[in-house]
């Protein structure tokens, strides 16, 4: 067992982990942040996506040990400090982006690292940025819509295809 | 009118705690002292268990146990809820399903041993170490294959692997024979329906709880009907009466019917926790859940349609092999039976059906109901073969559907296959669905995809189910060994608010938003008084659970009769208060109001009084305000819609993009039109990928090829467009106090033949008439094959 420590949430944190425990295990067993969930075991649905210092990451395919110091965000850290869900948060409750809510945080935090880094997108470019992420439930209908309100953009007509 | 109350898209309030991450689902609860299970599975398809040596895993560190079928001799098996009988008049044959293998491995995932250690990695690690042989046996696949002579046995002790020969109707057999004789013209299709895997995002979890001291059972599970868990297991397997269970399905990851089943480790960890005297916890991984959770649909099918001159349909007929997998999962039996065979008028006035159904053992993983169930299959082949004929015979596949539609006066509607449709206007949905996909307008869309040299098509579908699972009399004389009511307790609380304890169960249908205005608009109070309790068998009363689109019509219908019954009382109280009778007593937006005067009583007036009763009529009522109801449907309820797919074909690959879908539905009253339309939304991406994307595949020798997201291609973001969907089309249900019928089957039940009815369209106006099916999924090399054939 090894010391790691890094900053999840603003709050520095440290643990014992072996070395193959992963980031994913870290948070959940370790921190008991169970918002980050896992879906698979191949790094394809998304459910555990943090943010790694600003960057969304599959929190399964990092071990803890390797972003030790790191700043790390998970969906527990996303609402607003008063408590209130933020933009991108109530515009997934508003659109009604979710159903079962397992995939939720992965979404949220995958999302929000679309708009950090393209605060307009379009619905191609959600889309493709979501594709790492997997939603059973939604059709992605309202998870693209939501995130194109949570930017600003206007989603009050009906959505065309194409 | 409460303003969250009926037909408000009122926002969930179950998204406030997803959206920040506090949800609660069963692998977020673990409790002090928990150990760990990790379960050893078969990696072949089919074998004799020669040995299991255990000896050195358990000498490894953490090892509590390892447990094999030795363990499990004394214990039942896992049951199958419902008893098909044959065509003979013969039951099906119903093979053992221990909990762990048992002599034989039977599929790849067939659990053999499970490991507790103190963590969840020891457990692995020695998961290593125990050493098994088995003794392969040659494993069957294919479901005709199964029933050739010589073939391996599924079950050497039932000595078959045809688990039934189900005829329906089979006094029509002679009949439907002599319709297709006489037929001016006969269209046949043979087809598949892709085995699917149903993977909700969140994997299987069973954590097993025992406090010797009381000797009380606890399973935490994510299941969607945790009552019936709790009565299967503890009836059937473990022999615990059930007030020494308790069975807590809390937050649930999605389901899709996958969770509907009881499985094996549930049995496992409750077991183990008794016999370690420690909380057993066991997470499935995704690899784990492919080849554990029952999958879904995998027919194959000859379907016949005898039309006559006139093109009216005369008579259908169809003989499908129905894959079982390797055991009997819980409901596995009625899928292809009594909600795939009674659904196969589909929306139209067919007057002679015959199917024949074989269900059929093999070395797979087992087959139960997913979303849709038996509906899916039946509306597939049924709008594939229309379609088909509608090309053959030269007409507008639309115009044929519209001539063989049953008429909006002839409801109720008596089938030929035993259901009869209350209400429907499948006139009204298709006219619908042509308005706002802008039929009219594809001409011109054809013909500048043609321009960019793709090949466009359109393709339709309307689709009849069967939901709001069922009066149990009826389903009793069918098979069913449980009774098919809901339940829910309504208990007013002192001061006014109101908290509902309900048999049903959501895992992302919003039962707490929708069941709560439901509340909130009969007793006209806001929504945010009433509470909604779900999923504990400790607080909730037996209840069935949810599949099959049935809660807000069985589940929701429950409710509305126990607050009837809360209402009734409340006003024989406020009756006695305002010193006037109980008839001339209105309950409006929250008050009690003597007909014709200005006399009121509060709501909190009345709920004080029933729980502090100074000035109560106690010789002739109790006090309280609590009321519980079941409720049994006297029907099922019958939605449909009429579903359009505009696809563009690349003539160079095959690849099918979907250029738009549009959904007309007739879902009767709508509690919740957000709701609703996602349910459509996420069904539509669940048909799409059925029908272009997703496949679980078996190799010869019964290995499963796709057996992670790296293989079985789940529809992402980008495989799928937004959505048009509508619910305008409104004919309420007949026999439920909402009026509703069900929506959440809906999308994945009439989207597979829109799609592929598209797909053929767009190769037929290319020329490609050689082209009359590609079975799903339509993936580019299968449609690029079909193109080059």
């Amino acid at each position: 067992m090894t010391k790691v420590s890094m900053v999840v949430n603003g709050k520095t944190v440290s643990g014992e982990v072996e070395g193959r425990t992963l980031l994913v295990q870290f948070l959940r067993d370790g921190l008991g942040l169970t918002g980050t969930h896992v879906g698979c075991d191949t790094s394809q649905c998304g459910a555990c996506t943090v943010h790694v210092d600003g960057q969304a990451v599959k929190s399964c395919t990092v071990f803890a040990l390797d972003v030790a110091g790191a700043q790390v965000r998970t969906i527990e850290g996303m609402a607003n400090p008063d408590g209130s869900l933020s933009t991108l948060q109530q515009a997934f409750q508003d659109h009604h982006g979710l159903q079962c809510g397992f995939c939720t945080p992965g979404m949220v935090m995958a999302s929000a690292a679309l708009l950090a880094e393209n605060p307009t997108p379009t619905e191609a470019e959600v889309r493709h940025h979501l594709e790492g992420n997997l939603c059973r439930c939604t059709g992605y209908h309202n998870i693209v819509k939501a995130v194109l309100a949570a930017s600003g953009q206007d989603v009050s007509a009906p959505l065309a295809a194409e | 009118m409460p303003k969250d109350g009926i037909g408000a898209s009122t926002k969930r309030r179950e998204d406030l705690r997803f959206l920040t991450g506090k949800g609660r689902y069963t692998d977020d609860i673990n409790i002090r002292g928990q150990a760990y299970a990790h379960f050893i599975r078969s990696d072949v398809a089919h074998g004799r268990i020669v040995s299991i040596d255990t000896a050195a895993a358990e000498a490894m560190p953490g090892v509590l146990r390892i447990f094999t079928a030795a363990d499990f001799a004394g214990v039942g098996g896992l049951p199958c809820g419902w008893q098909v009988t044959d065509r003979h008049g013969k039951p099906m044959l119903e093979p053992k399903h221990p909990v762990l293998a048992d002599g034989k491995v039977r599929h790849v995932g067939d659990p053999i041993a499970a490991v507790v250690a103190e963590t969840y990695e020891q457990a692995r690690d020695a998961a290593e170490a125990v050493v098994i042989e088995i003794e392969e046996l040659p494993a069957v696949v294919d479901m005709k294959a199964a029933l050739q002579p010589g073939s391996p046995l599924v079950h050497d002790e039932i000595g078959s692997n045809l688990c039934y020969d189900w005829g329906f109707v089979e006094e029509n057999r002679a009949a439907v024979d002599e319709a297709f004789a006489r037929a001016a013209h006969v269209t046949t299709l043979d087809l598949v329906n892709n085995r699917l895997v149903a993977n909700p995002m969140e994997p299987r979890v069973a954590v097993g709880d025992f406090e010797a001291h009381n000797d009380q059972h606890t399973l935490y599970t994510t299941s969607q009907n945790p009552h019936v868990i709790r009565l299967l297991m503890g009836a059937f397997v473990l022999g615990i009466p059930e007030h020494k269970l308790r069975v807590v399905a809390p937050d649930v990851g999605g389901g899709f019917g996958s969770k509907i089943y009881h499985y094996a480790e549930e049995a496992f960890v409750t077991f183990a926790a008794k016999q370690l005297k420690r909380p057993v916890k066991w997470t499935s991984s995704r690899s784990e859940a492919f080849m554990s959770d029952a999958h879904g649909r995998d027919h194959v099918t000859r379907i016949e349609l005898a039309l006559d001159a006139d093109n009216n349909f005369t008579a259908l007929r169809c003989l499908t092999h129905a894959n079982m997998g390797a055991y009997l999962s819980t409901f596995a039996p009625c899928i292809p039976t009594w909600l795939h065979g009674t659904l196969l008028a589909g929306n139209y006035r067919t007057p002679l059906i015959y199917t024949n159904v074989k269900a059929v053992f093999t070395n797979t993983v087992p087959v139960d109901a997913y979303r849709g169930a038996g509906r899916p299959e039946a509306t597939f082949q049924l709008e594939r073969v229309v379609d088909k004929a509608a090309r053959e015979l030269g007409v507008d596949p639309v115009e044929l559907r519209r001539q063989n539609f049953i008429r909006p006066d002839q409801f109720p509607y008596q089938t030929p296959v035993a259901v009869v449709y209350d209400t429907g206007n499948y006139h009204a949905t298709m006219d619908k669905l042509l308005e706002i996909s802008d039929y009219a307008g594809f001409a011109a869309r054809a013909a500048e995809s043609q321009a960019r040299g793709k090949l466009r098509g359109f393709g339709v579908a309307h689709y009849i189910e069967a939901c709001g699972i069922a009066p149990s009399n009826l389903v009793g004389q069918l098979g069913a060994r449980a009774g098919l009511y809901e339940s829910a307790t309504v208990r007013v609380n002192a001061t006014g608010s109101i908290t509902v304890m309900t048999g049903s169960h959501s895992h992302g249908q919003g039962h707490e938003t929708t069941f709560a205005q439901v509340v909130a608009e009969m007793i006209g109070c806001d929504a945010s008084q009433v509470e909604i309790v779900h999923g504990d068998t400790a607080n909730t009363p037996m209840g069935m659970g949810t599949y099959g689109s049935r809660s807000l019509a069985v589940g929701g219908s429950a409710l509305v009769k126990a607050t009837n019954k809360i209402i009734n009382k409340a006003k024989k109280i406020a009756a006695h208060l305002l010193e006037a009778a109980p008839e001339d007593i209105e309950l409006k937006d929250g008050k009690f109001t003597v007909a014709g005067t200005d006399k009121s009583k509060s709501w909190v007036d009345i709920t004080l009084a029933a729980y502090v009763p100074h000035n109560y009529p106690l010789a002739e009522m109790e006090p309280g305000l609590e009321e519980t109801a079941f409720y049994d449907p006297s029907n099922f309820t019958y939605p449909s819609g009429a579903y359009g797919c505009e696809v563009e074909v690349d003539p160079e690959t095959g690849k099918v993009t979907i250029l738009s879908f549009t959904a007309a539905d007739d879902f009767g009253n709508i509690v919740n039109p957000m709701i609703v339309e996602g349910q459509v939304q996420g069904g539509l991406a669940q048909g799409i990928g059925q029908a272009l994307l997703e496949s679980a595949a078996y190799d010869e020798s019964g290995q499963l090829l796709t057996g992670s997201f790296m293989d079985y291609a789940m529809p992402r973001a980008d495989d799928v467009p937004f959505f048009q969907v509508d619910h305008s089309s409104c004919t309420p249900c007949t026999h439920n106090p909402l009026g509703v019928k069900g929506c959440g089957e809906a999308g994945a039940i009439g989207s597979p033949p829109a799609v592929v009815n598209a797909v053929i369209d767009a190769l037929h106006r290319a020329g490609m008439t050689h082209v009359t099916h590609i079975d799903m999924p339509l993936t580019p090399s299968r449609v690029w094959a079909a193109m080059n054939a």
